[in-house]
């Protein structure tokens, strides 16, 4: 966030303050206010035990504020068991999409095969395209695919992988072309020189080009791992067993068998919203400076 | 428009080290020379294993969409799929009730998402880029809801939106039988009520994206405007928006993909249920729901491919040519 913005701004470029300038800080933090609003009301509801609020109403002064919800939410779903679902799939599946695209970006940023553009093109657009055009026939796909003794359900469809792979099919698109216009960038005379020496083509990428990209790696790292994180599509459809769902798709069903008043719906929600707001807050930077610099992405 | 948002933002990761020149078409074809048959190899490895499992995923069944379009089958033996030509779209064009209404609702989503939520995003980005203090502040709270998944989203909304507990019912004392407003189950009330939701979401999304552009602009076009005795609104009008054109595009382009993918929201609010039907929403309903009807469904992805590619298309096109000549 702090890329667009202007902490470094000098201090003597501030005007004096002048009654504009106040009413667009209220009018600014009015808007704010109202658009933290929800999750502040969300956050309220989840505090107050449902006693409380099913005898006096949801809008009323509390008399009790803790976190037995979010205890009680967490425990009872098993949240713990979803999050390692989620890891299992996110992990790989953002290792991979960065590995892969770089390597795509590699070959069509550093060597002039006629090639290169049309493959780009073919990597961007697929990235552009809803998940649902494609789902229909993916399913099926998966279905049909027999993978006995490698996942558990002896398929491609109901396991991890079949998750990781459709992942890091569909956002390599978008992370080979940001790569791309990266690596194009740098120094030419890098890699010409090393060639020169005698250097093998992987040695050029892995030790030359990819440590070079690092802070775009960072970026598409940080927004990757979110985004991953926060499908809910690709699993309800791909997944069949509520067991190996990930944890943001998991919430569908566990609303309706664990999470019986809505003071526990606020509270699952809140949870699963955690580790995105603490990779955002920690983050921050990379996350928006990956968004704008792709910003073709949805 | 990455290029133009990169080399603009100076703290953009992308932004290459500096004395970085692109290199001459010349230096690669020499450099392809000096290629061992090895290195050959393991550059058609990296190249082709991405390609292939991205292009078998995603554009295999892309076409396999438009292929079984036109088609009926069980899903079992390849040899029970059947050619019906046009009968699925024929069905769908003429008897299906949901079909229209979800086209209808997928335009509707665009034209609120591009009216409201992008010149929203678009004022707070102005105001947020005149240098002043707890901007940052601001801009998280903004753009919090683009962080948060759209299911957490759903949730979270339907706490406001509940009739008998919710926010909104509560305070107008809509919350007691006999005077509920209900904002999720009312067809023609809840496609409105889940694009707030929506729009809540844009809004953020855009500033940041006009942001980022904001950032490009020159300040000396400012202080000229300013030098011309021009005013903040004829400054904005006449010189900054302008000069924001390739951020407009893909405002543009980002909100009609964001319009066509709409789905995690109105699934986790009311599952599409009458009012909010979308064609994502026919299209897995399809799949996941008791009659799954393959070539059908495909014929509905074929609808929602189409209108994707006619914006796609264009817009890489114009992306590409441009940077290549660049």
């Amino acid at each position: 966030m702090s890329a667009p913005t202007l902490a470094s701004g000098a201090p003597e470029r501030r005007a004096p303050v002048r009654p504009a300038r106040v009413l667009l800080h209220v009018f600014l933090a009015g808007t704010a206010l109202a658009w933290l609003a929800p999750l502040l009301w969300a956050m309220f509801s989840a505090l107050r035990p449902y006693g409380e609020t099913s005898t006096k109403g949801y809008v009323s002064w509390p008399d009790t504020l803790n976190f037995d919800n979010f205890k009680n939410a967490f425990v009872q779903s098993d949240m713990t068991h979803y999050f390692v679902n989620t890891l299992l799939i996110a992990v790989p599946a953002v290792l991979l999409t960065l590995f892969l695209s770089s390597m795509v970006a590699f070959y069509v940023s550093r060597f002039d095969f006629r090639l290169n553009l049309a493959l780009l093109l073919v990597f961007t657009a697929g990235n552009l395209l809803p998940q649902q055009v494609i789902i229909t026939p993916l399913y099926r796909m998966y279905l049909l695919t027999d993978l006995p003794g490698i996942t558990q359900s002896g398929k491609l469809y109901d396991s991890a992988l079949g998750l990781v792979l459709i992942h890091v099919a569909f956002q390599s698109g978008f992370c080979a072309f940001v790569l791309s216009n990266y690596m194009r960038s740098l120094p030419h005379e890098l890699t010409e020189a090393a060639l020169v020496d005698g250097a093998s083509v992987w040695r050029l990428y892995w030790q030359i080009t990819l440590p070079l990209c690092k802070p775009a790696m960072a970026a598409l790292a940080t927004l990757l791992s979110i985004w991953i994180y926060n499908d809910f599509f690709w699993a309800l459809v791909l997944i069949s067993t509520g067991e190996n769902m990930p944890i943001t798709s998991a919430l569908n069903n566990l609303s309706g068998q664990y999470f019986t008043d809505p003071n526990l719906v606020a509270s699952g929600a809140l949870l699963t919203a955690i580790p995105t707001l603490v990779v955002y807050f920690a983050l921050q930077r990379q996350f928006v400076s990956g968004l704008t610099l792709g910003a073709n992405k949805s | 428009m990455t290029t133009d948002s990169t080399t603009k933002s100076p703290e953009a990761a992308s932004v290459p080290p500096p004395g970085a020149a692109p290199a001459p078409k010349r230096a690669a074809r020499g450099r392809r020379r000096l290629l061992t048959r090895r290195d050959r190899f393991t550059l058609a490895l990296m190249a082709g294993v991405p390609t292939v499992l991205h292009v078998a995923l995603v554009w295999v069944t892309a076409l396999a969409s438009i292929a079984l379009a036109f088609t009926t089958w069980d899903g079992i033996g390849f040899d029970s799929i059947k050619w019906v030509g046009l009968e699925n779209f024929k069905q769908l064009f003429n008897d299906n009730p949901q079909f229209w209404p979800a086209v209808q609702h997928n335009i509707i989503w665009f034209v609120v998402l591009i009216l409201i939520p992008t010149p929203l995003g678009l004022f707070l980005a102005v105001q947020l880029d005149k240098n002043i203090r707890f901007s940052r502040v601001y801009q998280t709270a903004f753009f919090l809801p683009v962080v948060i998944s759209m299911a957490c989203i759903g949730f979270v909304w339907q706490l406001v939106y509940n009739p008998d507990t919710g926010l909104i019912n509560s305070l107008i004392g809509a919350n007691k039988p006999g005077h509920y407003i209900d904002w999720i189950g009312d067809p023609d009330l809840n496609l409105w009520a889940v694009l707030v939701a929506a729009s809540w979401r844009h809004t953020g999304y855009m500033m940041i994206l006009y942001l980022a552009g904001l950032k490009g602009v020159d300040p000396s076009l400012r202080e000229a405007s300013a030098l011309d005795g021009a005013n903040e609104w004829q400054t904005f009008k006449n010189v900054i928006f302008p000069t924001l054109r390739p951020t407009n595009t893909v405002v543009l382009v980002v909100t009609i993909i964001e319009a066509l993918r709409a789905f995690d929201l109105v699934f986790v609010f009311n599952k599409g249920a009458q009012g909010t039907e979308l064609l994502s929403i026919l299209v897995t309903n399809n799949i996941i729901g008791e009659s799954s009807r393959i070539g059908y469904g495909s014929a509905i992805a074929v609808v929602l491919l189409v209108i994707s590619l006619v914006v796609i298309v264009p817009y890489l096109v114009a992306t590409f040519r441009k940077e290549r000549r660049s």
